[in-house]
């Protein structure tokens, strides 16, 4: 078997479009840009793009490293690079952060041309929709006129998934990893938890906090912590923490004591440093939002009418925030008409995060799959 | 890693072509338990059909990837719950029926998602075997290749057995293929004599 290595030092790029995206909720942006990263060589035919979707708290940062920073690892680069199982030696891999987010592209914290200042609460809902619109733009960008396949998980499966519903004739394959047709109300319980953590942080000033040069990180901080607990499972924080306390004994009073406590702290302490609240709102009500069944009085076999690409679907056993039963109604929807698909069940014990990691055969069926992707 | 069938898969390949000779070229077909889905990579290549398998294995579906067909993980004790009912022109249970739990339950879904099953199995009253058990062991054969302890063969029967279950489970059987351990027809004493059975069958109406 060929040596897998990383894809080295990478640099992001970026992207200005002045074509104005008409949002879902109805309103607009005038104009915006898109940092993203690529990896690979695009092919003369154009044949061989793949674009990775991130998830609630990934970016454009797929693979690679950045200069002067050996732990800068992209989120995927155990996924993506030479000889890996989407291999940058076959195709030319695209990362985009999306609209909204916080690691480059437009979102609440970039200035609004039209007032001079910061966005802040006034940046516009965005939806799966609006995202694979301006994918569909960057793709422009780069004179990609049909992806080989587009590739995500959990919200980054969404999002492939709509592109096949949006655009059939421009995407080949799609690779539905660890998603779901539209959230079910605990789901949806538990990102309004989120939500109201930060929203109601008085430091969140009403999601104008750029102005009072502040952070509501305590808000972010619970978010984080509870968004964390829902993508592992009992089995995995067992497994690594069980009831493991820091000291020997029992202090009996409410500071760190147990492991899982300290490690959560510490999970939320990070991500509070580095993602933007306003854009974690935008994030969790975009994944809300998703349901392309709706508009089809709820039959999804309907919605995926327009479909023609190939599938992939892959769940993990232990997701219990993205459940293997979520993947199969999308399945469903897929033998109903006739498309091309495959489905994989992966044992894993890492509940949602197991799409990150390596259980089982996972990376062995991606790679299988995508070695059989004709360019 | 090596990508050898195992030696159970070799001896049925020559059973392929008894299956793909009941097959309409272009047919849309369902193979439940396709192993490493070499039955509906041969069908495709010879017989121009669409269609996906259901495997439980991991390492078997990581085969059926690598053969280039649409493979879905399921389990088929759970039954077929994810296909539509007569969306399939053939759902196929290639020497699978005698190692499932809920054989009658199997049928029936084959009957719902199809609008033929076809059901290959080794057949237990075959001569071999009768004579193993007359000698006081568990029989051991080139179909039956494991022993009484580690087989997952839980449900073994014979022709007739079979065709009293079809008669239970409303279906019609429409033909029949008996074949001797040398893969030859067998018309003459098929259940004393033939080693394997294929029925192909509809609901009855």
């Amino acid at each position: 078997m060929q040596e897998s290595k990383s894809v080295g030092v990478v640099t992001p790029q970026y992207v200005q479009i002045d074509k104005p995206l008409q949002l879902k909720s109805g309103l607009s942006l005038e104009s915006y840009h898109l940092v993203y990263e690529t990896y690979g060589q695009l092919n003369a035919a154009r044949s061989n793009a793949i674009l990775i979707c991130h998830a609630l708290s990934g970016n454009h940062h797929v693979a690679g490293v950045y200069a002067g920073n050996e732990k800068s690892a992209g989120w995927w680069d155990n996924m993506v690079g030479p000889g890996k199982p989407i291999d940058t030696n076959r195709f030319f891999v695209i990362g985009v952060n999306n609209l909204g987010g916080c690691h480059g592209s437009t979102g609440p914290a970039s200035i609004d041309p039209r007032t001079g200042k910061q966005y802040g609460a006034s940046f516009p809902v965005v939806t799966v929709e609006d995202w694979v619109e301006a994918q569909a733009q960057l793709a422009e960008h780069l004179g990609i006129e049909q992806f080989a396949a587009i590739i995500g998980g959990s919200l980054g499966g969404m999002q492939a998934m709509q592109w096949t519903l949006d655009y059939p004739e421009r995407v080949r394959h799609a690779l539905v990893i660890a998603a779901a047709p539209k959230l079910t109300a605990q789901n949806i319980a538990f990102n309004d938890v989120a939500r109201q953590a930060i929203m109601t942080d008085q430091e969140f000033y009403g999601g104008n906090f750029y102005a009072y040069d502040t952070l509501p990180r305590r808000g972010l901080r619970l978010a984080r912590m509870l968004g964390h607990i829902t993508y592992l499972s009992d089995d995995s924080m067992a497994a690594k923490f069980g009831r493991s306390l820091r000291k020997d004994e029992l202090s009996f009073g409410f500071d760190v004591e147990f492991e899982i406590e300290s490690y959560l702290r510490y999970q939320g302490d990070k991500f509070a440093d580095l993602f933007d609240a306003n854009s974690y709102l935008l994030m969790t009500k975009a994944l809300d939002y998703f349901d392309p069944a709706a508009a089809y009085g709820g039959d999804l076999s309907a919605a995926f009418r327009a479909a023609k690409a190939n599938f992939l679907v892959v769940s993990f056993t232990s997701d219990w925030r993205f459940s293997p039963q979520r993947s199969q109604e999308i399945v469903k929807a897929l033998l109903d008409n006739e498309l091309n698909v495959s489905y994989a069940e992966i044992s894993s014990s890492h509940g949602h995060d197991s799409f990150l990691m390596e259980p089982s055969c996972y990376h062995q069926l991606v790679r299988a799959y995508m070695d059989n992707i004709s360019i | 890693m090596t990508d050898t069938p195992a030696p159970s898969t070799l001896a049925l390949r020559p059973d392929f072509a008894a299956i793909a000779e009941w097959i309409k070229p272009g047919a849309k077909i369902l193979d439940l338990g396709c192993g490493d889905g070499s039955l509906l990579r041969y069908l495709r290549d010879t017989r121009n059909v669409f269609g996906y398998g259901v495997e439980i294995d991991e390492a078997n579906l990581l085969k059926c990837f690598r053969n280039g067909i649409n493979v879905i993980q399921n389990d088929l004790e759970a039954g077929l719950s994810s296909f539509a009912s007569d969306s399939f022109d053939y759902v196929i249970l290639s020497q699978t029926l005698q190692a499932m739990r809920h054989t009658e339950g199997i049928i029936q879904e084959m009957l719902r998602v199809g609008k033929e099953g076809i059901v290959s199995f080794p057949n237990f009253g075959n001569w071999k075997n009768r004579m193993q058990v007359i000698s006081g062991r568990m029989p051991v054969s080139e179909t039956l290749p494991y022993r009484w302890y580690n087989t997952p063969n839980i449900h073994l029967c014979t022709l007739g057995d079979f065709e009293e279950l079809c008669q239970q489970c409303n279906a019609s059987i429409l033909e029949r293929k008996v074949m001797s351990n040398h893969y030859r027809p067998v018309n003459f004493l098929p259940n004393l004599r033939g080693m394997l059975a294929f029925y192909r069958f509809e609901r009855r109406t």
